[in-house]
Formats: structure tokens, sequence, C-alpha cells
């Protein structure tokens, strides 16, 4: 345990210099003012002020940002992580880098960790900063769809952030890597549902199989579990849903939707790790 | 100090190193030459356990550079062949080196100064902006300021003026009998009154290797 504590302290370091350097970065200016555009685009819009279907005005806001967040953060987090292992490989900085005596664990997990901060913190704080405005307007505020959306952001950022290290850490070029995110993020969003409904449309496979299949893919959890508050039955899914809500609980539904992409986000994160160290380093 | 026994790296079909048993001792001030692609970096990389061996080993201090790396490269000092284009300002790289390697910040301040480059102006701006002289100048401030017992320098010297090489060989030529230093070089001239070992390598292996 004697080197626990420098460990420690060495991957902190990793993380925070990250930080820094990502803060400074313009992908991070721009990711910032998207997300926090976003916000201020649906309160200008007046979209708190409408009283659809009975839901109150700040609950159909974070309804339409975590929509359109499940979209675009996922392929956010792509580009912006993929080129962090394979683009100081390819310009040497690696090389400097690692010629002082920091562990390859220390390195890797210090910038895993530098990122998920710069990733999870601007989505988080531009939902924070909607309900502090909510409040402010008088607005009453949806604790619990709150509560609920920041941990699908949490596990959603992890997510494909371990994906994205993943990629970093194998392919051998930047380039590449962000070749292979773009389409991992296209065959997340589209290609899985399209296949899906063309075999449930020839009717060869049962539909239970098929969206449990669809349930795999992470996106697909989240889509799912950020209606399933104002939709408790689960309507969206057909009749499906009865068979889900008969074996699971719709809290035990949540919480998979939550634990399920944190669990591929780490054992992705642990695999590039895998192959980080198995491989050259320049 | 640095022992390697049939050390061998293959790219796919290029064998750029080729079977190298060498054996590099306290005291022994190393001039590496040879013509470009001739495996100098390669050998250099794997003494710092950046590569994998495709066969034989390498042991530094009798340890393996890969497993062992926190040990090795704490008595390691390296200066790579280009610059890398670091974006970390000087500040924080000199705090992630003092807090990695615990060196002390007034050390590479004081060898900075040594080799005429000011710190203080440039203290926030990003290392990659500096000349390629003046991060040259930096990176051997910080080699120095490590005292390590192993130095490697692959082609220090490329982006300096006449001047501040002269400084870089006056600084080490002071004590080099405790240590160990191999220098990557196409100009024997230059080093020659501060080596006692020259490495000759052409395709992947090792020439000759006389001692003086
Ligand atoms: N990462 C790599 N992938 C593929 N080939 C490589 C790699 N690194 C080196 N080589 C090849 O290995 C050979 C030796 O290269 P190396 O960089 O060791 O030469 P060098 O002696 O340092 O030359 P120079 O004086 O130009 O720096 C070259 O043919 C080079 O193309
Ligand atoms: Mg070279």
């Amino acid at each position: 345990m004697k080197t626990f504590k420098p460990a420690i302290k060495n991957l902190l370091l990793i993380a925070y210099l990250d930080l820094k350097e990502s803060i400074r970065a313009n992908w991070f200016i721009i990711y910032s003012l998207v997300f926090g555009g976003l916000i201020a685009l649906f309160f200008i819009a007046g979209i708190t002020e409408s009283q659809v279907m009975g839901f109150s005005g700040l609950s159909r806001l974070l309804l339409m940002y975590i929509q359109v967040t499940i979209i675009i953060l996922p392929i956010f987090i792509l580009i912006t992580t993929v080129r962090s292992i394979s683009g100081d490989r390819d310009s040497h900085i690696l090389e400097y880098m690692l010629s002082f005596p920091i562990s390859l664990g220390q390195y890797y997990w210090g910038k895993v960790l530098g990122r998920f901060i710069t990733v999870f913190l601007p989505v988080f704080m531009a939902m924070a900063l909607a309900i502090v405005y909510g409040v402010f307007k008088g607005a009453e505020v949806p604790w619990e769809i709150f509560f609920l959306y920041t941990g699908l952001l949490f596990s959603m950022s992890s997510a494909f952030l371990g994906i994205a290290f993943f990629i970093s850490s194998l392919v051998k070029s930047s380039e590449m890597a962000l070749g292979i995110s773009f389409f991992v993020w296209i065959f997340l969003l589209a290609f899985i549902d399209i296949a899906l409904i063309s075999l449930m449309l020839q009717n060869r496979i049962n539909e239970t199989l098929i969206i449990s299949i669809a349930l795999l893919n992470p996106m697909e959890i989240f889509r799912v579990s950020a209606i399933s508050l104002f939709d408790p039955e689960l309507t969206v899914m057909g009749p499906v849903a009865f068979y889900i809500l008969d074996t699971i609980k719709q809290s035990t539904f949540v919480l998979i939707s939550i634990l399920y992409p944190l669990m591929i986000g780490i054992l992705f994160a642990f695999f590039g790790f895998r192959i980080f160290i198995k491989k050259d380093l320049v | 100090m640095i022992t390697t026994k049939n050390l061998s790296k293959k790219f796919g079909k290029t064998l750029s190193l080729d079977s190298v048993s060498i054996e590099l001792n306290k005291g022994d001030a190393i001039a590496l030459m040879g013509a470009n692609g001739a495996g100098k970096t390669t050998l250099i990389r794997l003494i710092m356990g950046y590569y994998h061996p495709s066969a034989g080993s390498v042991l530094i201090n009798g340890h393996n550079p890969i497993k062992n790396r926190i040990e090795i490269l704490h008595s390691v000092s390296f200066v790579p062949q280009l610059p890398p284009p670091i974006k970390l300002s000087l500040a924080e790289l000199i705090s992630y080196i003092s807090h990695s390697s615990n060196v002390e910040e007034k050390l590479i301040y004081h060898y900075a100064n040594e080799m005429k480059f000011d710190i203080t102006p440039n203290l926030h701006k990003s290392f990659f902006k500096l000349s390629g002289g003046m991060k040259q100048k930096f990176l051997i401030a910080i080699s120095l300021a490590k005292e390590s017992q192993i130095i490697i320098y692959d082609e220090p010297t490329a982006n300096l003026d006449p001047k501040a090489r002269d400084d870089f060989y006056r600084l080490l030529s002071t004590d080099t009998s405790q240590k160990l230093s191999l220098f990557v070089t196409h100009r024997i001239e230059e080093v020659k009154d501060i080596v006692n070992r020259q490495i000759y390598m052409d395709l992947g292996k090792v020439v000759t290797d006389e001692r003086y």
C-alpha cells in the first residue's frame, strides 16, 4: 500500500492537466456553448410556458433537452475524446510525457477521469442552469426527472467515453479513430433500428426478441428510459412493454437503464487499457 | 547499467533493429552514430520501454524497462529527437515534472538560465508556441534538473545555435564518471571532447564499437 498515495496523486495530476488543457481548447468552448445555448433557446422559444398534456413547463423542457442530448452527446464525446490517446501517440507527446516515472495506469485512467469531467460537467451544468432559471421564474421543479436525467447523462457520458478510449487505444492513427467514431455513432443511432424494423416487418423474428436486442443498444435504452417517467406504462414500446413490466418493475427498468450503459463504459475503458499497455507507445 | 541481448525490433516486414547485443556501463559517454534509418531511435525507444522487443531482451540496472518502468524512469533523463507539440503551458509542464519525478522546480530554472533560456516571461505560454531552439533548451534544462544516472539524448542540438551548443556541452562535461550518457549525433567533431566511446550502427546492427 506504500505506493497507493503517489499513484492516486499522479492520476489526479494527469486528470487535472488534461482538464486544464481541454478547458483552453476550442472544442470545449463550442461544446459548452451548444448545450448552454440549447437551454437558452428552449426558454426563449417559450417551451416552459406551454401546458401540454399536463406536464409542467420545466419537465417538458428537460424532456426536450435530454432527447436532443441523447443524439448529439455521443458524437461530441466520441470526436473530442477519440483522439486523446491516439493523437498523443501520433504527435509523439506520449513519448515525452511517458519518459517520466508515471505508470501507464496512472496516465490512462487520469486521462479518462479528466475527460469525464470535461464532457459531463457542461451537459449537467446546462441542465442545472435550467432548473435555477426555472425556480427564478417561479416554476415547479420536477426533482424526480432532474435526478433521473442526471443519472442518465452520467451513464451516457461514461458509456461513450469508454467506447472512445477503447477506439483511441485500438487504432494506429487519429484519422482512423475519427472515422470509426462516426461509424459507431451512426450505427447506434440508426442502423440497428432500421435493421430491426425491417426484420419486424418481415415478421420473421418474434417481437420480444427484437425489442430486447434493441435495448442492448445504450442509445435506445436511454431514449426509452428518458420518457419512462412521463409514460410509466412504456406505451411507446407497444405490447412488449407489458412483457417488460411483467418481468421487472418500472423502477428496476430505470435502474438498469443507468447501470447497464455505465457497465459498458467501464468495460470498454478497461479493454482499451489492456490494449494500451500491450501495444508500442510510439 | 544497460544490457541488450540479441535485441530485435520488426515493423511489419522491415527489421529496424537486428539482434543487437551491447553493454553500456557507468562512466560511459557514448556517441551513437549511423546513417538515417540505421536504427538509433529504435534502439533508444526499446531502452526506454516504449517498444515491445520482437526478440531478445533489454535490461536497465537489471530491470525490464516495460515491467518496471517507474523504477527505471526515476533514473533516466530523455530528450527526444523532435520536441513534441505539447499543449501544456511551461508552468504546467514544470508542475507535471516536479510532481511525477521529484524534481525541484528551482533546478529547472537554474539549468534553463545556464542554457540562456528565460522561463519566467514564457511561463504561461503553451510549450508548442516556443521557437524550436527554445523548446530544446527547455527540455535539456529539465533533463539536467532531473539529475539522473542515465541520460539519453536523441540529437538534442539539432535546433541550437552555436552558442547554445557550447553551453550544452559545457553543462554536460561536469562529473561524468558516475553517469551513463548516450548521445545520438551526426556530428562527431561536436561531441569528440566529451565522449569516450563511439558506436556506429547501420541497417539495424552495431557495426563498430570503439572505446578510448
Ligand atoms: N514506428 C515505426 N513503424 C514502422 N517503421 C519504423 C518505425 N520506427 C522506425 N521505423 C523504421 O525503422 C528504421 C530505423 O528507424 P530509426 O528511427 O531507428 O532510424 P534512426 O537511426 O534514428 O535514423 P535518423 O538518423 O534519421 O533519426 C527505418 O527504416 C524506419 O523507417
Ligand atoms: Mg532517429
